[in-house]
């Protein structure tokens, strides 16, 4: 379980000081899949960096499993089972996918065991393992390997920063499966997403909205999802992937 | 072959030689031959002007290996050696080369190694040659390799050069003409750490119709060492060439990357690339929410890069 409280975060700006998160407290229960969504620059991908220990608070305190963690860096908290899924994967010349797998799971495994992870996000395995993790990969390619490195992991409490963004419709079906297996999966573990997406939102437990900085609303999806429809807090994915006609229909 | 663990452990790190190899080969130790053996198409006989040897590959010569490494253990010692490869038609072969000084002395040790490479009509070769050095003396490592490769029409050379530790001070220098059709491949992956220095030139001329060149050098200089690419591919014909040097900058490492490009012929089409940064932070805080901490991250990082 992660407890979120009184977590504040400020940058500095033309006027001064901006506030990115103010005052937000949430807690991720065991065994739940929370989705926090809400508008553009609503400081949802923020609060995930300061879960993962990438951004430090200016105020407030982060708990993990009954302890305070605000002070750990990323590496601690990754040992302490968070694991975290960029919006943007990073590329690097030379690391194979294999290596990243490898690194991912903290041990040495074969290329058999390791393709399996990326035959859950629908990669042909062994196309990809003795693929380099660097411009050679499409963006989508890139995204669907982020993903299987957080799968691999296993970890206590999995984050998803916009895992919708860059990938393709096709895929995006089959993500959503991933998030549902995963879902199905949750030993003592719990998985929040990062998403604006209609059907992430869909199979949620639990929906934050957070907006300006702050938290909106929050409580479980049938509660909080029917509010969002039609917002930017939940778009179906022909918006997402720009896929509109001139007339406003999908394509 | 009568060689200690030190020199045993020096062929493997330069040649990864654990026992007397397959095929023809000749190692040098200290200044003397250590072993050699010829086979029914590779020949090896000792140069008789100067220190050296002469390799002579047979046309047709097919999954064929040369292995020709270097020890050197005494310090003090240094060398100039001249090896001739006369490769012929046609054949197909592995060349493994390279040099390891281990020095635990106060005196420098330097081996300078001079190739050239004759490369026959149609041949392939792949050249794998790597330097390293140990030992805690005062006494610098130094190699200087000097590579000459002269290919016939058709022909293609592939190059793996790496000196990825312990060597004090290096000047590399490569030069390559290329006829009709032949096509060169190098791949130098080079470390620098402590005060080293090292100097890496090519000099690659397009000559003939539809040769083509890929020169990609990527490193790392840590501490305060100091690293000079430069590399020049000059288009004669209708070509292709293209020169890559790629470079990760670390604690007060200094680089210094010169590409050139000189086209001739309005059909030869030269293209470099050249960069130069320390590790993105990205990277290392990917690494890092994976669980590795900054300074493993930061070694994968290198590692990778230098595979």
């Amino acid at each position: 379980m992660l407890t979120i409280q009184d977590l504040s975060f400020t940058v500095p700006s033309e006027n001064g000081e901006k506030a990115i998160l103010k005052n937000v407290s949430l807690t991720i229960p065991d065994k739940k899949l929370v989705v926090v969504t809400g508008p553009n620059g609503g400081g949802k991908s923020t609060l995930a960096k300061m879960i993962a220990g990438i951004e430090k608070p200016t105020s407030g305190k982060v708990f993990f499993e009954g302890k305070d963690i605000t002070d750990l860096d990323i590496t601690g908290r990754a040992k302490k089972g968070i694991a975290f899924a960029f919006q943007q994967p990073v590329r690097f010349k030379g690391i194979h996918v294999l290596d990243l797998i490898r690194m991912a799971i903290g041990k040495k495994i074969t290329p058999a065991d390791a393709c399996e992870y990326l035959s859950l996000v629908g990669l042909c395995a062994k196309d990809y393992i003795n693929r380099e993790v660097d411009s050679s990969l499409s963006g989508g390619e890139l995204k669907r390997i982020e993903i299987a490195t957080v799968i691999a992991r296993s970890a206590k409490l999995s984050v998803f920063d916009e895992p919708e963004a860059g990938i393709d419709l096709w895929s995006f079906q089959n993500l959503i499966k991933v998030f549902q297996k995963m879902r199905a999966e949750i030993e003592d573990g719990s998985i929040l997403i990062i998403s604006h997406q209609e059907r992430i939102l869909s199979i949620a437990d639990e929906i934050v909205v957070l907006k300006n900085g702050t938290i909106d609303r929050q409580g479980p999806r049938d509660e909080i999802f029917p509010t969002l429809i039609g917002t930017s807090a939940a778009v179906g994915s022909c918006r997402k992937e720009n896929a509109y006609n001139e007339d406003g229909r999908c394509k | 072959m009568k060689l200690n663990d030190l020199q045993w452990q020096i062929l493997e790190e330069v040649a990864e030689l654990h026992k007397t190899p397959e095929g023809a080969y000749n190692i040098r130790s200290d200044s003397q031959s250590a072993g050699r053996r010829s086979t029914e198409n590779v020949e090896i006989v000792s140069k008789t002007d100067v220190s050296g040897l002469e390799i002579h590959i047979k046309p047709g010569t097919k999954k064929e290996s040369v292995h020709i490494p270097v020890v050197l253990t005494k310090s003090g010692l240094k060398e100039v050696v001249y090896n001739d490869f006369f490769i012929g038609e046609d054949s197909d072969v592995l060349i493994v080369a390279g040099c390891g000084i281990d020095n635990c002395g106060n005196q420098d040790s330097q081996h300078d190694g001079v190739h050239r490479f004759f490369v026959g009509k149609n041949a392939k070769v792949k050249y794998v040659e790597k330097h390293y050095g140990s030992g805690e003396g005062k006494g610098k490592r130094i190699l200087n390799p000097q590579t000459e490769v002269y290919m016939e029409e058709g022909s293609s050379v592939t190059m793996e050069m790496v000196q990825i530790k312990g060597v004090d001070d290096t000047d590399r220098t490569t030069v390559a003409r290329l006829k009709a059709g032949a096509k060169l491949v190098v791949r130098e992956r080079l470390m620098t750490h402590g005060m080293q220095r090292a100097y890496s030139k090519y000099d690659v001329v397009l000559e003939g119709e539809d040769a083509a060149a890929d020169v990609v050098s990527r490193s790392v200089a840590r501490d305060d060492s100091y690293q000079k690419f430069d590399a020049k591919i000059t288009g004669n014909a209708r070509c292709h060439g293209h020169t890559e040097c790629d470079s990760i900058i670390m604690d007060r490492g200094k680089i210094l990357a010169v590409p050139a490009l000189e086209a001739n012929d309005i059909d030869a089409t030269l293209v470099h690339e050249a960069a130069i940064g320390k590790i993105a932070g990205e990277q290392i805080i990917k690494l890092m929410t994976l669980g590795l901490s900054e300074q493993e991250a930061e070694e994968q990082i290198v590692n990778g890069f230098l595979r």
